[in-house]
């Protein structure tokens, strides 16, 4: 892209630096200011409730996948084996304890603070309770579960949604005891409003990769891109972000350009990247002209492209409605069902899996899912294997041969068939 | 039959993965139907209640090749996954009607979502245990999970499961219950007398038998036990931790019995002793067995337990067994045990415990280096501790 045609190419991703840096800066100066720390999960946040209470948030997977993609979450992992992590288990949780052994200095080089409270939402990852088990184990903080069952069916059952709602109001006076700050309704009517606008603009991104050339790569500028409506959502910056970012989307679908200069294959994406590998692992792609125009990591943390936003109007039905439907817990036929709308509505050549080793929730079953897509729906289906936080699983020779093999003969499919 | 007869006449049935005692319990029982039960707990009164036969589903412990799994499930993933997945890509477990999972990891859950799509025709159900246990909420909400159970299996059957029904399962496998923990017993004071391996396999013929036969076997077989003139050796008394749900090679369990330890308790088929005090069985049933799992579950690390933490559980298993020493025997790729053990043996060493870590896997069929290092762990708690 010529910068000269291009006025807002890059606004988005300095305005979201400018935000990621007042977020740290404000973790950092939290404990001396007497702020309270809660940290949490990315896949299905409960950010706006403790927005209620004032508590600054810290998501240990964010610093995890930053580590990954600053390359120093091999180092974060040997330090964390050293004290008995075993080399089959979690490389996040490795890379988590492995940098708080190291000091806590964060990916960004500011200082985490320690948390006051670990809300575990068991949001279908039981990794996660094993997790914040272990940081209540090093740090001595209370641990407190938050509940959230896996969609056993395809809707969500009202007795799961109450649920959860009623354990968010137990958890109240414990957040009000801890903070000194009183529940106040309206103040999360507001929150969710702001997190709804946010939503609304995220949607739009995420729907404009339906066009041809798609203007946006849903799954490796997605990443970058959704950082702040699972980081911010609820303030109003995040909704700015995403007007930000929207006039990017906006100025390309205008150009009729893309993140890749001639888009020959689109592809529906399944697993987290190999943060550690992510340029190489984008590269061995982009070689083929290929671009992801849905992903289902995107939505690891929440799913709203069917249509779900957070509600003024009955905000813990809906914050409890955001938990159940995050990608992570949802069952394997409805994921399985999801991506294959994906390749319908984004009208995609294949579906790509990366497989991570890390990740038994994402990865137990996706084998079986390509054996569906290609068997009942005769969708090109490749399946890699490598890992989102460890280096050491990630064999590019091995990668590029699978990927070249696989694109070859999409290629050949369809000049035998033109 | 004597002692030693009966559990190797026992051995040849578990080690059957054709799960012959189904096969017979189906031809008693035309139209009766048989629910698999993944590991760790599952509540095996509910199709207890209707009649049905609830059945271990707990891999294939070696015994056969897989040849179809292995496409389905990664390698980095545990072999009970692959092994069970493999026992119905076979056809092995075409007898069973219904299938559950539980919340135990990961892995468990995603395996009832493979199990769904690859056999529409049996009833798959993943339950949702709760994590919660600070919340009130938590034990009506479990309840409810039983009760839409309960209804899928009185669908299944083609029958209501009346109350008097469930008080009556509650109290046979709260007997059933009992008699396991007795066998626990003997091993904790008189280890002797009943080896881990026997008592291993008088258990998992729990998993394969309607409840009131494993009890009469239990009811026979313990006055037998007590009479045992065996003799007590000079052995390191060990907690076994981390084998709660793929079984060990049962050659394992052998081995670190003859490296020279008595194992004195472990978290092998927990299901069969999970509550620690006896279900109640007036008023609802259903809520009993909610009540009952929320606050009289034994430790495990396939469950999070609130304020009561699993290191002191661990601790006490150790002060109540006086235990030398603990041995962290996991399943590879394990993430249950091999997260726990982290924090397990900060703890021991905190408390001045020795222990050994190995891992294992069900294929696994050499165990001279595991020997090996019992020996030497044997040798230094005996010597240097």
């Amino acid at each position: 892209m010529s910068e000269s045609k291009f006025k807002y190419q890059g606004v988005g991703r300095e305005y979201q630096k400018k935000l990621l840096t007042a977020w740290n800066d404000r973790l950092q100066s939290a404990e001396s200011e007497g702020r309270k720390v809660a940290y949490l999960f990315v896949p299905g946040n409960v950010a706006e409730f403790l927005r209620v209470f004032d508590f600054e948030l810290v998501f240990p997977e964010v610093n995890a996948l930053q580590c990954g993609v600053r390359k120093i979450s091999g180092d974060y992992i040997l330090k964390a084996e050293d004290v008995g992590y075993s080399p089959d288990v979690c490389g996040y949780v490795k890379n988590d304890i492995g940098m708080m052994l190291a000091g806590n200095v964060g990916p960004s080089g500011h200082k985490i603070p320690k948390p006051d409270l670990l809300l575990c939402t068991y949001c279908g990852c039981t990794t996660f309770i094993k997790w914040f088990e272990a940081l209540a184990h090093y740090y001595d903080v209370p641990l407190v579960m938050l509940d959230i069952p896996y969609l056993r069916g395809s809707v969500i059952e009202e007795t799961d949604r109450q649920y959860i709602v009623q354990q968010l109001k137990e958890l109240i006076p414990l957040c009000e005891k801890m903070t000194g700050n009183k529940y106040d309704h309206d103040k999360l009517v507001e929150i969710t409003k702001h997190a709804a606008e946010a939503e609304d603009l995220w949607v739009q991104i995420l729907h404009s990769a339906k066009r041809k050339p798609s203007p946006f790569d849903s799954y490796f500028e997605a990443v970058f891109f959704m950082a702040p409506i699972y980081i911010l959502r609820g303030l109003p910056e995040c909704t700015d972000y995403y007007r930000e970012a929207m006039k990017e989307i906006q100025e390309r679908i205008e150009h009729g350009v893309g993140p890749i200069p001639e888009e020959k294959f689109r592809v529906v994406v399944e697993g987290p990247p190999p943060w550690p590998h992510f340029r190489s692992f984008w590269e061995l792609l982009k070689r083929w002209g290929v671009c992801a125009v849905a992903s289902s990591y995107s939505k690891v943390g929440g799913f709203w492209d069917h249509g779900f936003r957070h509600d003024p109007t009955r905000p813990l039905e809906s914050i409890a409605d955001y938990c159940l439907t995050c990608y992570t817990n949802q069952n394997l036929a409805m994921r399985t069902d999801l991506l294959k709308t994906y390749a319908e509505e984004y009208d995609a050549d294949a579906i790509l899996i990366h497989s991570v080793k890390s990740c038994r929730s994402f990865s137990v079953g996706q084998a079986d899912m390509r054996e569906q897509f290609i068997r009942k729906w005769d969708l090109p289906t490749l399946l890699v294997e490598s890992d989102l936080a460890d280096p050491r699983y990630f064999q590019i020779a091995q990668l590029r041969n699978r990927i070249d093999a696989f694109f070859e003969s999409l290629e050949h499919k369809r000049l035998v068939h033109a | 039959m004597t002692f030693e007869e009966q559990i190797q006449h026992f051995r040849g049935i578990v080690d059957d993965v054709s799960f012959p005692t189904v096969k017979e319990w189906k031809s008693k029982h035309p139209g009766g139907k048989v629910v698999g039960m993944f590991p760790v707990y599952t509540p095996y009164e509910l199709p207890h209640a209707l009649g049905m036969l609830p059945v271990g589903l707990l891999g294939a412990g070696g015994k056969i090749e897989i040849d179809h799994a292995d496409s389905r499930i990664q390698s980095f993933v545990c072999s009970i996954a692959r092994s069970t997945l493999e026992l119905g890509l076979t056809d092995r477990v075409k007898d069973f009607d219904a299938v559950y999972f539980t919340s135990i990891c990961d892995v468990a859950r995603n395996l009832s979502g493979i199990w769904k799509a690859n056999f529409p025709h049996q009833l798959v159900e993943y339950i949702h245990f709760p994590q919660n246990m600070e919340s009130p909420s938590a034990v009506h909400h479990y309840r409810g999970e039983m009760q839409r159970l309960l209804g899928n299996l009185e669908q299944l059957g083609g029958k209501k499961a009346t109350a008097d029904a469930l008080v009556r399962s509650i109290e046979a496998f709260n007997h059933n219950r009992s008699l396991c923990w007795r066998l626990y017993e003997i091993r904790q004071l008189t280890p002797w007398k009943l080896s881990t391996y026997e008592a291993y396999i008088l258990l998992r013929m729990g998993t394969l038998l309607p409840v009131e036969e494993h009890t009469h076997i239990l009811e026979g077989i313990i006055p037998l036990v007590d009479s045992r003139e065996t003799k007590q050796r000079d052995h390191t008394r060990v907690i076994l931790e981390g084998s709660f749900c793929e079984q060990p090679p049962m050659e394992l369990l052998q081995v670190i019995e003859e490296a020279g330890c008595y194992i004195v308790n472990d978290d092998l088929l927990l299901h069969s002793r999970w509550f620690t005090d006896p279900v109640p069985a007036n008023g609802d049933p259903l809520l009993s067995l909610a009540e009952s799992y929320i606050r009289g579950s034994v430790s495990s690390s396939v469950r999070h337990y609130g304020l009561r933490s699993r290191k002191q559980a661990l601790m006490n298993k150790v002060r109540s067994g006086q235990a030398d020493g603990v041995i962290f025997c996991a399943p590879k790729f394990c993430e249950p045990a091999l997260l726990d053990y982290v924090l397990f043996k900060d703890e021991l060493e905190k408390n001045g415990i020795p222990y050994l870590a190995f891992e294992y896997e069900e294929k696994m069929g050499v165990f001279e280096s595991i020997r090996t290092q019992i020996e030497a762990f044997v040798e230094s708690v005996m010597f240097f501790t």
